[in-house]
Protein backbone atom coordinates (compact mmCIF):
# COMPACT_ATOMS: atom_id res chain seq x y z
CA UNK A 1 0.00 0.00 0.00
CA UNK A 2 1.65 3.58 -0.70
CA UNK A 3 1.60 6.06 2.25
CA UNK A 4 -1.32 8.51 2.38
CA UNK A 5 -2.11 11.41 5.25
CA UNK A 6 -5.23 10.49 7.21
CA UNK A 7 -7.53 13.25 8.10
CA UNK A 8 -10.82 12.42 10.63
CA UNK A 9 -13.59 14.82 9.89
CA UNK A 10 -15.50 15.67 12.62
CA UNK A 11 -18.47 17.39 10.55
CA UNK A 12 -19.55 17.35 6.76
CA UNK A 13 -18.02 21.20 6.28
CA UNK A 14 -14.46 19.59 7.50
CA UNK A 15 -14.75 16.77 5.49
CA UNK A 16 -15.52 19.21 2.56
CA UNK A 17 -12.68 21.81 2.94
CA UNK A 18 -10.50 18.66 3.85
CA UNK A 19 -11.19 17.28 0.60
CA UNK A 20 -9.55 19.22 -1.64
CA UNK A 21 -7.61 17.75 -4.88
CA UNK A 22 -8.06 14.94 -7.27
CA UNK A 23 -5.76 12.69 -4.58
CA UNK A 24 -7.77 12.72 -2.30
CA UNK A 25 -10.95 10.17 -1.53
CA UNK A 26 -13.51 9.87 1.45
CA UNK A 27 -12.98 6.87 3.53
CA UNK A 28 -16.54 4.99 5.51
CA UNK A 29 -16.63 1.12 5.48
CA UNK A 30 -13.36 1.18 3.30
CA UNK A 31 -13.82 -2.51 2.82
CA UNK A 32 -13.27 -2.07 -1.07
CA UNK A 33 -10.99 1.30 -0.93
CA UNK A 34 -8.59 -0.82 1.74
CA UNK A 35 -8.84 -3.79 -0.81
CA UNK A 36 -8.11 -1.76 -3.80
CA UNK A 37 -5.22 0.21 -1.81
CA UNK A 38 -3.60 -2.77 -0.91
CA UNK A 39 -2.94 -4.11 -4.25
CA UNK A 40 -2.14 -0.61 -5.34
CA UNK A 41 -5.20 -0.57 -7.76
CA UNK A 42 -6.20 2.77 -6.31
CA UNK A 43 -3.64 5.35 -4.23
CA UNK A 44 -4.51 7.74 -2.85
CA UNK A 45 -2.29 10.63 -1.08
CA UNK A 46 -4.96 11.56 1.40
CA UNK A 47 -8.09 9.99 3.01
CA UNK A 48 -10.84 12.05 4.86
CA UNK A 49 -12.12 9.27 7.44
CA UNK A 50 -15.65 10.45 7.38
CA UNK A 51 -17.15 8.14 10.24
CA UNK A 52 -17.74 10.72 12.40
CA UNK A 53 -20.23 12.61 10.74
CA UNK A 54 -23.99 12.63 11.27
CA UNK A 55 -24.68 10.98 8.42
CA UNK A 56 -25.92 7.64 9.98
CA UNK A 57 -29.60 7.81 10.24
CA UNK A 58 -32.86 6.16 8.42
CA UNK A 59 -35.68 9.20 8.69
CA UNK A 60 -38.88 9.37 7.09
CA UNK A 61 -39.57 12.11 4.69
CA UNK A 62 -42.62 14.24 4.73
CA UNK A 63 -43.83 12.69 1.17
CA UNK A 64 -43.54 8.96 2.46
CA UNK A 65 -40.29 7.54 2.34
CA UNK A 66 -36.99 7.41 3.67
CA UNK A 67 -34.06 9.37 3.94
CA UNK A 68 -30.97 6.66 4.54
CA UNK A 69 -27.79 8.57 5.86
CA UNK A 70 -24.57 7.67 3.65
CA UNK A 71 -23.40 6.00 6.91
CA UNK A 72 -25.63 3.59 7.33
CA UNK A 73 -24.48 0.50 7.05
CA UNK A 74 -25.70 -2.36 4.67
CA UNK A 75 -26.55 -4.51 7.86
CA UNK A 76 -28.97 -1.76 9.47
CA UNK A 77 -30.47 -0.93 6.22
CA UNK A 78 -31.28 -4.57 5.80
CA UNK A 79 -32.61 -4.91 9.06
CA UNK A 80 -34.45 -2.15 9.64
CA UNK A 81 -38.71 -2.53 10.16
CA UNK A 82 -39.79 -0.17 7.44
CA UNK A 83 -37.40 -1.46 4.56
CA UNK A 84 -38.54 -5.18 5.85
CA UNK A 85 -41.87 -4.36 5.39
CA UNK A 86 -42.81 -1.45 2.41
CA UNK A 87 -39.49 -1.67 0.95
CA UNK A 88 -38.71 -5.51 1.10
CA UNK A 89 -37.03 -5.77 -2.49
CA UNK A 90 -34.08 -3.70 -0.89
CA UNK A 91 -33.76 -5.61 2.19
CA UNK A 92 -33.67 -8.90 0.21
CA UNK A 93 -30.48 -7.62 -2.25
CA UNK A 94 -28.85 -6.38 0.83
CA UNK A 95 -29.17 -9.56 2.30
CA UNK A 96 -27.84 -11.49 -0.61
CA UNK A 97 -24.59 -9.43 -0.99
CA UNK A 98 -21.16 -9.87 0.60
CA UNK A 99 -21.01 -11.32 4.23
CA UNK A 100 -22.14 -10.53 7.59
CA UNK A 101 -18.42 -9.14 8.42
CA UNK A 102 -18.79 -6.72 5.33
CA UNK A 103 -21.66 -5.74 5.73
CA UNK A 104 -21.48 -4.43 9.02
CA UNK A 105 -18.80 -2.59 7.78
CA UNK A 106 -19.99 -1.00 3.98
CA UNK A 107 -21.91 1.54 4.14
CA UNK A 108 -24.82 3.20 1.82
CA UNK A 109 -23.02 5.60 0.06
CA UNK A 110 -19.93 3.53 -0.23
CA UNK A 111 -21.88 0.89 -1.80
CA UNK A 112 -22.75 3.32 -4.85
CA UNK A 113 -19.22 3.68 -5.16
CA UNK A 114 -17.99 0.38 -5.30
CA UNK A 115 -15.95 -0.27 -7.87
CA UNK A 116 -15.99 -3.11 -10.36
CA UNK A 117 -14.61 -6.95 -9.94
CA UNK A 118 -13.27 -7.34 -13.20
CA UNK A 119 -10.32 -9.33 -12.82
CA UNK A 120 -8.36 -7.03 -15.36
CA UNK A 121 -8.84 -4.01 -13.38
CA UNK A 122 -7.42 -5.73 -10.15
CA UNK A 123 -4.33 -7.10 -12.08
CA UNK A 124 -2.17 -4.44 -12.04
CA UNK A 125 0.53 -6.29 -14.94
CA UNK A 126 -3.05 -6.03 -17.33
CA UNK A 127 -4.31 -3.16 -19.33
CA UNK A 128 -7.50 -1.80 -18.00
CA UNK A 129 -8.46 1.54 -19.26
CA UNK A 130 -10.68 2.02 -15.44
CA UNK A 131 -7.65 1.35 -13.75
CA UNK A 132 -5.08 3.15 -16.20
CA UNK A 133 -6.79 5.15 -19.36
CA UNK A 134 -6.08 4.67 -22.51
CA UNK A 135 -3.37 1.26 -21.34
CA UNK A 136 -6.33 -0.90 -23.41
CA UNK A 137 -8.82 -3.57 -22.26
CA UNK A 138 -7.85 -7.13 -21.88
CA UNK A 139 -11.30 -8.57 -20.87
CA UNK A 140 -12.92 -8.04 -24.23
CA UNK A 141 -10.75 -10.91 -25.75
CA UNK A 142 -9.81 -12.51 -22.00
CA UNK A 143 -11.87 -14.16 -19.04
CA UNK A 144 -14.80 -12.41 -19.35
CA UNK A 145 -17.36 -14.76 -17.57
CA UNK A 146 -18.69 -12.38 -15.35
CA UNK A 147 -18.62 -8.81 -17.24
CA UNK A 148 -21.11 -6.81 -18.88
CA UNK A 149 -23.14 -7.48 -22.06
CA UNK A 150 -25.24 -4.13 -21.77
CA UNK A 151 -23.85 -0.69 -21.96
CA UNK A 152 -20.33 -1.42 -22.74
CA UNK A 153 -17.90 -0.21 -25.10
CA UNK A 154 -14.88 -0.94 -27.16
CA UNK A 155 -12.97 0.64 -24.03
CA UNK A 156 -14.42 -1.51 -21.56
CA UNK A 157 -17.11 -3.91 -20.57
CA UNK A 158 -16.81 -4.04 -16.36
CA UNK A 159 -19.89 -4.69 -14.61
CA UNK A 160 -21.53 -2.76 -11.74
CA UNK A 161 -21.23 -4.99 -8.74
CA UNK A 162 -23.64 -4.02 -5.90
CA UNK A 163 -27.18 -5.70 -5.04
CA UNK A 164 -28.23 -2.86 -3.06
CA UNK A 165 -27.99 -0.09 -6.27
CA UNK A 166 -29.86 -2.65 -8.48
CA UNK A 167 -32.98 -3.11 -5.93
CA UNK A 168 -32.64 1.03 -5.15
CA UNK A 169 -32.88 1.55 -8.91
CA UNK A 170 -36.10 -0.60 -8.89
CA UNK A 171 -37.41 1.47 -6.17
CA UNK A 172 -36.69 4.61 -7.68
CA UNK A 173 -34.10 6.68 -5.33
CA UNK A 174 -32.34 9.75 -5.35
CA UNK A 175 -28.88 10.46 -4.12
CA UNK A 176 -28.39 13.25 -2.04
CA UNK A 177 -24.69 14.47 -3.06
CA UNK A 178 -23.28 17.84 -0.72
CA UNK A 179 -20.00 19.69 -2.52
CA UNK A 180 -18.32 23.04 -1.67
CA UNK A 181 -20.99 24.58 -4.26
CA UNK A 182 -24.01 23.06 -1.81
CA UNK A 183 -26.48 20.25 -1.60
CA UNK A 184 -27.98 18.32 -4.36
CA UNK A 185 -30.36 15.44 -5.53
CA UNK A 186 -29.26 13.15 -8.61
CA UNK A 187 -31.95 10.72 -9.17
CA UNK A 188 -30.19 6.98 -9.29
CA UNK A 189 -30.69 6.79 -13.30
CA UNK A 190 -28.76 10.05 -13.93
CA UNK A 191 -25.85 8.65 -11.11
CA UNK A 192 -23.84 6.68 -13.45
CA UNK A 193 -22.51 7.10 -16.36
CA UNK A 194 -21.71 4.68 -19.49
CA UNK A 195 -17.98 3.92 -19.99
CA UNK A 196 -17.98 5.64 -23.35
CA UNK A 197 -13.82 6.06 -23.79
CA UNK A 198 -13.86 7.64 -20.48
CA UNK A 199 -14.30 3.71 -18.08
CA UNK A 200 -12.01 5.69 -15.32
CA UNK A 201 -14.90 8.04 -14.83
CA UNK A 202 -18.11 5.99 -13.28
CA UNK A 203 -20.52 8.52 -11.45
CA UNK A 204 -21.74 12.38 -12.11
CA UNK A 205 -19.90 13.19 -8.74
CA UNK A 206 -17.13 15.82 -9.23
CA UNK A 207 -13.48 15.54 -7.07
CA UNK A 208 -14.85 16.10 -3.85
CA UNK A 209 -18.37 15.50 -3.34
CA UNK A 210 -19.51 13.18 -0.57
CA UNK A 211 -22.84 11.68 -0.80
CA UNK A 212 -24.83 12.52 2.03
CA UNK A 213 -28.02 9.98 1.91
CA UNK A 214 -30.10 8.45 -0.73
CA UNK A 215 -33.75 8.92 -0.57
CA UNK A 216 -36.32 6.22 -1.32
CA UNK A 217 -39.83 7.64 -2.60
CA UNK A 218 -43.01 6.43 -0.73
CA UNK A 219 -43.27 2.32 -0.94
CA UNK A 220 -44.42 1.25 -4.07
CA UNK A 221 -46.46 -1.50 -3.05
CA UNK A 222 -47.20 -4.76 -5.06
CA UNK A 223 -44.63 -8.03 -5.11
CA UNK A 224 -41.07 -7.24 -4.47
CA UNK A 225 -38.37 -9.47 -5.17
CA UNK A 226 -35.20 -9.77 -6.14
CA UNK A 227 -33.69 -12.86 -7.51
CA UNK A 228 -29.56 -13.61 -7.79
CA UNK A 229 -28.06 -15.90 -9.84
CA UNK A 230 -24.74 -16.37 -8.66
CA UNK A 231 -21.65 -19.11 -8.91
CA UNK A 232 -22.44 -20.40 -5.37
CA UNK A 233 -25.20 -19.86 -2.75
CA UNK A 234 -23.78 -17.28 -0.45
CA UNK A 235 -20.92 -14.49 -0.69
CA UNK A 236 -20.62 -14.13 -4.46
CA UNK A 237 -21.37 -11.57 -6.72
CA UNK A 238 -24.14 -11.67 -9.15
CA UNK A 239 -23.96 -13.37 -12.69
CA UNK A 240 -27.71 -12.00 -13.52
CA UNK A 241 -29.82 -10.36 -11.12
CA UNK A 242 -33.42 -8.95 -11.16
CA UNK A 243 -34.68 -6.65 -8.65
CA UNK A 244 -38.75 -6.28 -9.28
CA UNK A 245 -41.19 -4.47 -7.93
CA UNK A 246 -44.85 -5.59 -9.92
CA UNK A 247 -48.32 -5.36 -8.87
CA UNK A 248 -51.56 -7.03 -11.37
CA UNK A 249 -54.70 -5.41 -10.92
CA UNK A 250 -58.05 -7.36 -12.68
CA UNK A 251 -55.88 -9.55 -14.69
CA UNK A 252 -53.60 -7.63 -16.02
CA UNK A 253 -50.04 -5.89 -15.28
CA UNK A 254 -50.24 -2.92 -13.22
CA UNK A 255 -47.09 -1.33 -12.70
CA UNK A 256 -43.61 -3.22 -13.18
CA UNK A 257 -40.41 -1.36 -12.04
CA UNK A 258 -38.05 -3.86 -13.02
CA UNK A 259 -33.78 -3.65 -12.72
CA UNK A 260 -30.94 -5.50 -13.54
CA UNK A 261 -27.71 -6.39 -12.13
CA UNK A 262 -24.41 -8.28 -13.50
CA UNK A 263 -25.34 -7.10 -17.12
CA UNK A 264 -24.08 -4.10 -17.43
CA UNK A 265 -21.74 -0.55 -16.22
CA UNK A 266 -24.34 0.49 -14.13
CA UNK A 267 -27.82 -1.22 -12.42
CA UNK A 268 -29.58 -1.36 -15.34
CA UNK A 269 -33.45 -0.42 -15.96
CA UNK A 270 -35.24 -0.31 -19.72
CA UNK A 271 -38.45 1.97 -19.77
CA UNK A 272 -39.35 0.10 -22.59
CA UNK A 273 -39.03 -3.33 -20.76
CA UNK A 274 -41.83 -2.08 -18.23
CA UNK A 275 -43.66 -0.25 -20.86
CA UNK A 276 -44.28 -3.57 -22.84
CA UNK A 277 -45.59 -5.19 -19.32
CA UNK A 278 -47.72 -2.46 -18.21
CA UNK A 279 -51.73 -3.16 -19.41
CA UNK A 280 -50.98 -7.20 -20.77
CA UNK A 281 -51.85 -10.27 -19.32
CA UNK A 282 -49.04 -12.56 -17.88
CA UNK A 283 -48.22 -14.69 -19.83
CA UNK A 284 -44.48 -16.81 -20.91
CA UNK A 285 -45.39 -15.24 -24.36
CA UNK A 286 -45.10 -11.44 -22.85
CA UNK A 287 -42.10 -12.21 -20.56
CA UNK A 288 -40.38 -13.24 -23.84
CA UNK A 289 -40.98 -10.06 -25.30
CA UNK A 290 -40.20 -8.20 -22.51
CA UNK A 291 -36.92 -10.53 -22.63
CA UNK A 292 -36.68 -9.74 -26.35
CA UNK A 293 -36.66 -5.65 -25.76
CA UNK A 294 -33.88 -5.76 -22.60
CA UNK A 295 -31.28 -7.61 -24.86
CA UNK A 296 -32.04 -6.60 -28.13
CA UNK A 297 -28.22 -4.46 -28.16
CA UNK A 298 -27.05 -7.38 -25.43
CA UNK A 299 -23.54 -8.47 -26.81
CA UNK A 300 -21.44 -11.47 -25.40
CA UNK A 301 -17.69 -11.00 -25.84
CA UNK A 302 -17.39 -15.16 -25.85
CA UNK A 303 -17.28 -16.00 -21.83
CA UNK A 304 -20.26 -14.14 -21.01
CA UNK A 305 -22.01 -15.53 -23.89
CA UNK A 306 -24.34 -17.45 -21.52
CA UNK A 307 -25.92 -14.42 -19.75
CA UNK A 308 -28.05 -13.76 -22.74
CA UNK A 309 -30.35 -16.91 -22.05
CA UNK A 310 -29.65 -16.84 -18.60
CA UNK A 311 -30.97 -13.40 -18.07
CA UNK A 312 -33.86 -14.10 -20.31
CA UNK A 313 -34.70 -17.32 -18.05
CA UNK A 314 -34.21 -14.99 -14.93
CA UNK A 315 -36.89 -12.66 -15.82
CA UNK A 316 -39.19 -15.20 -16.73
CA UNK A 317 -38.84 -16.82 -13.29
CA UNK A 318 -39.15 -13.38 -11.70
CA UNK A 319 -42.43 -12.41 -13.96
CA UNK A 320 -43.81 -15.49 -13.29
CA UNK A 321 -43.74 -15.62 -9.86
CA UNK A 322 -44.42 -11.78 -9.42
CA UNK A 323 -47.68 -12.30 -11.49
CA UNK A 324 -48.83 -15.54 -9.84
CA UNK A 325 -52.47 -15.75 -8.71
CA UNK A 326 -52.87 -15.83 -4.64
CA UNK A 327 -49.84 -16.18 -2.67
CA UNK B 1 0.70 8.46 13.49
CA UNK B 2 -0.23 8.71 17.72
CA UNK B 3 -3.39 6.91 18.89
CA UNK B 4 -5.01 5.07 21.40
CA UNK B 5 -6.92 1.56 20.90
CA UNK B 6 -9.37 -0.24 23.11
CA UNK B 7 -9.04 -3.70 23.10
CA UNK B 8 -10.98 -6.35 25.50
CA UNK B 9 -11.09 -3.61 28.51
CA UNK B 10 -7.69 -2.42 27.98
CA UNK B 11 -6.33 0.66 26.92
CA UNK B 12 -3.14 0.64 24.07
CA UNK B 13 -1.19 3.59 23.07
CA UNK B 14 0.43 3.51 20.17
CA UNK B 15 1.90 4.99 17.57
CA UNK B 16 1.69 3.47 13.96
CA UNK B 17 1.95 4.32 10.51
CA UNK B 18 -1.53 5.09 9.08
CA UNK B 19 -1.70 2.29 6.65
CA UNK B 20 -1.54 -0.61 9.60
CA UNK B 21 -4.38 -2.68 9.52
CA UNK B 22 -6.59 -2.91 12.96
CA UNK B 23 -4.97 -7.21 11.87
CA UNK B 24 -1.73 -5.95 12.30
CA UNK B 25 -2.16 -3.58 14.87
CA UNK B 26 -3.38 -6.12 16.86
CA UNK B 27 -0.81 -8.88 16.03
CA UNK B 28 2.03 -7.35 15.51
CA UNK B 29 2.04 -4.69 17.92
CA UNK B 30 -0.08 -5.55 21.28
CA UNK B 31 1.20 -9.24 20.77
CA UNK B 32 -2.76 -10.91 20.11
CA UNK B 33 -2.14 -12.97 17.69
CA UNK B 34 -5.32 -15.40 18.31
CA UNK B 35 -6.95 -13.18 15.07
CA UNK B 36 -5.17 -14.85 11.93
CA UNK B 37 -4.50 -13.60 8.75
CA UNK B 38 -5.49 -15.53 5.67
CA UNK B 39 -6.33 -13.82 2.60
CA UNK B 40 -5.55 -10.02 4.07
CA UNK B 41 -8.44 -9.13 1.71
CA UNK B 42 -11.85 -9.82 3.62
CA UNK B 43 -12.58 -13.42 1.66
CA UNK B 44 -11.76 -15.77 4.64
CA UNK B 45 -12.95 -14.29 7.77
CA UNK B 46 -9.93 -15.80 9.71
CA UNK B 47 -9.51 -12.09 11.14
CA UNK B 48 -12.88 -11.77 12.14
CA UNK B 49 -12.84 -9.69 15.50
CA UNK B 50 -15.56 -7.53 17.26
CA UNK B 51 -16.22 -3.50 17.19
CA UNK B 52 -19.02 -2.41 19.11
CA UNK B 53 -20.33 -5.75 19.55
CA UNK B 54 -20.46 -6.56 15.13
CA UNK B 55 -17.96 -8.78 14.09
CA UNK B 56 -16.28 -7.48 10.95
CA UNK B 57 -13.17 -8.40 8.91
CA UNK B 58 -9.80 -6.88 11.10
CA UNK B 59 -8.27 -6.22 7.87
CA UNK B 60 -10.05 -4.41 6.08
CA UNK B 61 -9.93 -1.67 8.22
CA UNK B 62 -7.28 1.27 9.24
CA UNK B 63 -6.34 0.69 13.06
CA UNK B 64 -5.92 4.28 13.10
CA UNK B 65 -9.67 4.61 12.14
CA UNK B 66 -10.72 2.82 15.37
CA UNK B 67 -9.76 4.95 18.41
CA UNK B 68 -12.86 5.13 20.80
CA UNK B 69 -14.12 1.81 19.75
CA UNK B 70 -14.78 -1.54 21.94
CA UNK B 71 -12.76 -4.08 20.14
CA UNK B 72 -12.79 -7.92 21.07
CA UNK B 73 -10.56 -9.98 19.82
CA UNK B 74 -10.71 -14.29 20.46
CA UNK B 75 -8.24 -13.58 23.70
CA UNK B 76 -11.25 -11.36 25.26
CA UNK B 77 -14.23 -13.60 24.89
CA UNK B 78 -12.46 -16.44 26.95
CA UNK B 79 -9.35 -17.94 28.32
CA UNK B 80 -7.70 -21.79 28.66
CA UNK B 81 -9.17 -21.94 32.22
CA UNK B 82 -12.52 -20.20 31.42
CA UNK B 83 -13.20 -21.01 28.10
CA UNK B 84 -16.74 -18.87 26.27
CA UNK B 85 -19.62 -21.27 25.53
CA UNK B 86 -18.94 -21.13 21.83
CA UNK B 87 -15.43 -22.22 22.40
CA UNK B 88 -16.72 -24.75 24.66
CA UNK B 89 -19.29 -26.24 22.37
CA UNK B 90 -16.17 -25.81 19.12
CA UNK B 91 -14.33 -28.43 21.40
CA UNK B 92 -17.24 -30.25 22.09
CA UNK B 93 -18.66 -30.77 18.57
CA UNK B 94 -14.57 -30.69 17.05
CA UNK B 95 -15.80 -27.96 15.18
CA UNK B 96 -12.07 -27.52 13.47
CA UNK B 97 -9.12 -29.70 12.41
CA UNK B 98 -5.69 -27.09 11.75
CA UNK B 99 -7.44 -24.53 14.02
CA UNK B 100 -6.27 -21.37 12.08
CA UNK B 101 -10.26 -20.07 10.79
CA UNK B 102 -10.98 -21.00 14.45
CA UNK B 103 -10.71 -17.66 16.52
CA UNK B 104 -12.03 -16.05 13.57
CA UNK B 105 -15.49 -18.88 13.34
CA UNK B 106 -15.90 -17.87 16.78
CA UNK B 107 -15.77 -14.47 17.14
CA UNK B 108 -17.88 -14.33 13.70
CA UNK B 109 -20.98 -16.85 15.81
CA UNK B 110 -20.62 -14.55 18.86
CA UNK B 111 -21.56 -11.64 17.02
CA UNK B 112 -24.08 -13.71 14.80
CA UNK B 113 -25.87 -15.55 18.02
CA UNK B 114 -26.73 -11.99 19.00
CA UNK B 115 -27.81 -11.25 15.72
CA UNK B 116 -30.66 -13.59 15.41
CA UNK B 117 -31.36 -12.62 19.02
CA UNK B 118 -31.77 -8.75 16.86
CA UNK B 119 -34.33 -10.28 14.80
CA UNK B 120 -31.80 -9.64 12.16
CA UNK B 121 -33.04 -11.95 8.91
CA UNK B 122 -30.99 -13.38 6.14
CA UNK B 123 -31.02 -14.44 2.82
CA UNK B 124 -32.22 -17.62 3.49
CA UNK B 125 -35.21 -16.09 5.73
CA UNK B 126 -38.81 -16.57 4.44
CA UNK B 127 -40.51 -14.00 6.15
CA UNK B 128 -38.68 -10.90 6.42
CA UNK B 129 -40.52 -9.88 9.45
CA UNK B 130 -40.81 -12.87 11.64
CA UNK B 131 -38.28 -14.17 14.01
CA UNK B 132 -35.22 -15.79 12.98
CA UNK B 133 -34.89 -19.76 14.52
CA UNK B 134 -31.14 -20.58 14.50
CA UNK B 135 -31.90 -24.07 11.88
CA UNK B 136 -28.60 -24.94 9.65
CA UNK B 137 -29.75 -23.61 7.01
CA UNK B 138 -29.38 -19.81 9.05
CA UNK B 139 -26.30 -20.93 10.75
CA UNK B 140 -24.51 -21.74 7.47
CA UNK B 141 -25.63 -18.98 4.97
CA UNK B 142 -24.50 -16.12 8.19
CA UNK B 143 -21.41 -17.74 8.74
CA UNK B 144 -20.71 -17.96 4.85
CA UNK B 145 -17.53 -15.26 5.48
CA UNK B 146 -15.87 -17.34 7.27
CA UNK B 147 -13.64 -19.72 5.31
CA UNK B 148 -12.66 -23.99 7.01
CA UNK B 149 -10.15 -25.18 4.59
CA UNK B 150 -10.24 -28.74 6.57
CA UNK B 151 -14.18 -28.10 5.68
CA UNK B 152 -14.94 -28.80 9.34
CA UNK B 153 -18.06 -27.51 8.55
CA UNK B 154 -20.03 -30.02 10.27
CA UNK B 155 -18.89 -29.64 13.11
CA UNK B 156 -19.08 -26.03 13.36
CA UNK B 157 -22.47 -25.25 12.47
CA UNK B 158 -23.61 -28.19 15.36
CA UNK B 159 -21.30 -26.20 18.04
CA UNK B 160 -22.87 -22.79 17.14
CA UNK B 161 -26.06 -24.44 16.97
CA UNK B 162 -26.19 -26.07 20.66
CA UNK B 163 -24.76 -22.21 21.61
CA UNK B 164 -27.61 -20.04 19.79
CA UNK B 165 -30.20 -22.77 21.56
CA UNK B 166 -29.10 -22.80 24.80
CA UNK B 167 -29.21 -18.91 24.96
CA UNK B 168 -32.61 -18.53 23.18
CA UNK B 169 -33.89 -20.86 26.53
CA UNK B 170 -31.55 -18.32 28.57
Amino acid sequence: MRAFDYVRAGDTAEALREAGGAETRFIAGGTNLLDLMKLEVMAPGKLVDINRLDLGGIEATGEGGLRIGALVTNSDLAADARVRRDWPVLSRALLAGASGQLRNKATTGGNLLQRTRCYYFYDRGEPCNKREPGSGCAARDGMNRILAILGTSEHCIATHPSDMAVAMRALGARVEVEGQGGAREIALEDFYRLPGDTPHIETVLEPGQLITAVILPPPAGGRQIYRKVRDRSSYAFALVSVAAVVAVENGRIAKAQLAFGGLGPMPWRDADVEDALVGETPSAALFDRAADILLAEAKGHGGNDFKIPLTRRTLAAVLTQATEADQ
Amino acid sequence: MQFQLDVNGERHALDLDTRTSLLDALRDHLGLTGSKKGCDHGQCGACTVMVNGRRINSCLTLACMHEGDEITTIEGLGRPDDLSPLQRAFVEHDGYQCGYCTPGQICSATAMIEEIKAGWPSNVTDDLEAQVEASIEEISERMSGNLCRCSCYPGIVDAIRQVAREEARA
